[in-house]
């Protein structure tokens, strides 16, 4: 399931609105992960996932950034993603499920954030295209 | 699985209240269509869907999404008692339908997505758990007849 040129314009175009607010996007993905689906909480025992954490914060930020690399090197996502890809499967080894139940709290944040620009296209696109992201991240598990 | 605390109800049901079913239903269908367009297997009948524009300009997409939602809404004032709410249709959507539970949960998905897109900051995590709790419950209900 790769990009085509539209979906890849339309996910570039979306993420230069939102990059401003990518720290915050992040943190309420997270948020709206951790309390839709509690189960992935298990991944952070070492963090206080309270609302307004720094933590929840700084992580926010981590993840929308790799999102955000991921934009910018659109035509390379596996490129871009190799160390975090090494990373998911030989150190943090969270179950592919949660890919999905991220990327899905991900959209929910877009769709909050950008009623207007959040087409139907745009929404597939987008879904795509985190959907690639997690293949990424997964690739390496065996 | 299935049990509403006050909370979570008190956000499904003031949420509901505000929701324009025919609207909010015809975009969550068209979306599935478009956004997972295998999911037009089930609506050969259903003429043009060839494109994002012909799915969402679809009368039939529109009233179909309407009546989807009107159904949901049986969930929303039944909440003690969805799974017997939905036995009927349990049934109709595996022996006449034919439809794999696996889109029950991708609508239900897709459904708490427009919701998030019509009512921004008001759809905060804990309203989005409430509903993700309700469209687990309902694709589950929906699921249970299923032999």
């Amino acid at each position: 399931m790769t990009l085509t040129q539209a979906e890849k314009a339309a996910v570039v175009a979306i993420w230069g609105k939102l990059a401003s607010q990518a720290d915050a996007i992040g943190a309420e993905s997270l948020e709206r992960l951790f309390s839709g689906f509690p189960q992935t909480k298990t991944y952070f025992p070492h963090f206080d996932l309270s609302q307004g954490s720094a933590q929840l914060h700084g992580h926010g930020s981590k993840v929308l950034g790799a999102v955000g690399e991921a934009a910018k090197n659109i035509d390379n996502i596996t490129g871009a993603l190799a160390t975090l890809s090494e990373l998911h499967a030989y150190i943090l080894r969270v179950d592919p499920v949660n890919f999905k139940l991220l990327s899905h709290c991900i959209l929910c944040s877009l769709a909050a954030h950008f009623p207007k620009d959040f087409t139907p296209e745009v929404h597939a696109a987008w879904d795509k295209f985190l959907s690639q992201i997690s293949s990424v991240l997964t690739e390496k598990y065996r | 699985m299935g049990e509403f605390t006050p909370d979570e109800k008190h956000h499904i049901v003031s949420l509901w209240s505000k929701v324009n079913v025919e609207e909010v239903g015809s975009e969550a269908l068209a979306r599935l269509l478009i956004v997972y367009p295998w999911t037009q297997r089930f609506f050969s009948s259903f003429g043009n869907l060839s494109s994002a524009t012909a799915i969402i300009g679809n009368p039939k997409v529109r009233a179909h999404g309407k009546k989807v939602l009107t159904s949901f809404g049986e969930a929303v004032k039944n909440l003690d008692n969805i799974k017997a709410t939905y036995a009927k249709l349990s049934e109709l959507h595996c022996n006449k339908l034919h439809v794999d539970p696996e889109n029950f949960r991708l609508l239900g998905d897709i459904l708490i997505i427009v919701l998030a897109a019509h009512f921004g900051r008001e759809f905060t995590p804990a309203c989005q758990a409430a509903w993700q709790k309700l469209v687990g419950v309902v694709a589950h209900a929906l699921a249970h007849q299923y032999h």
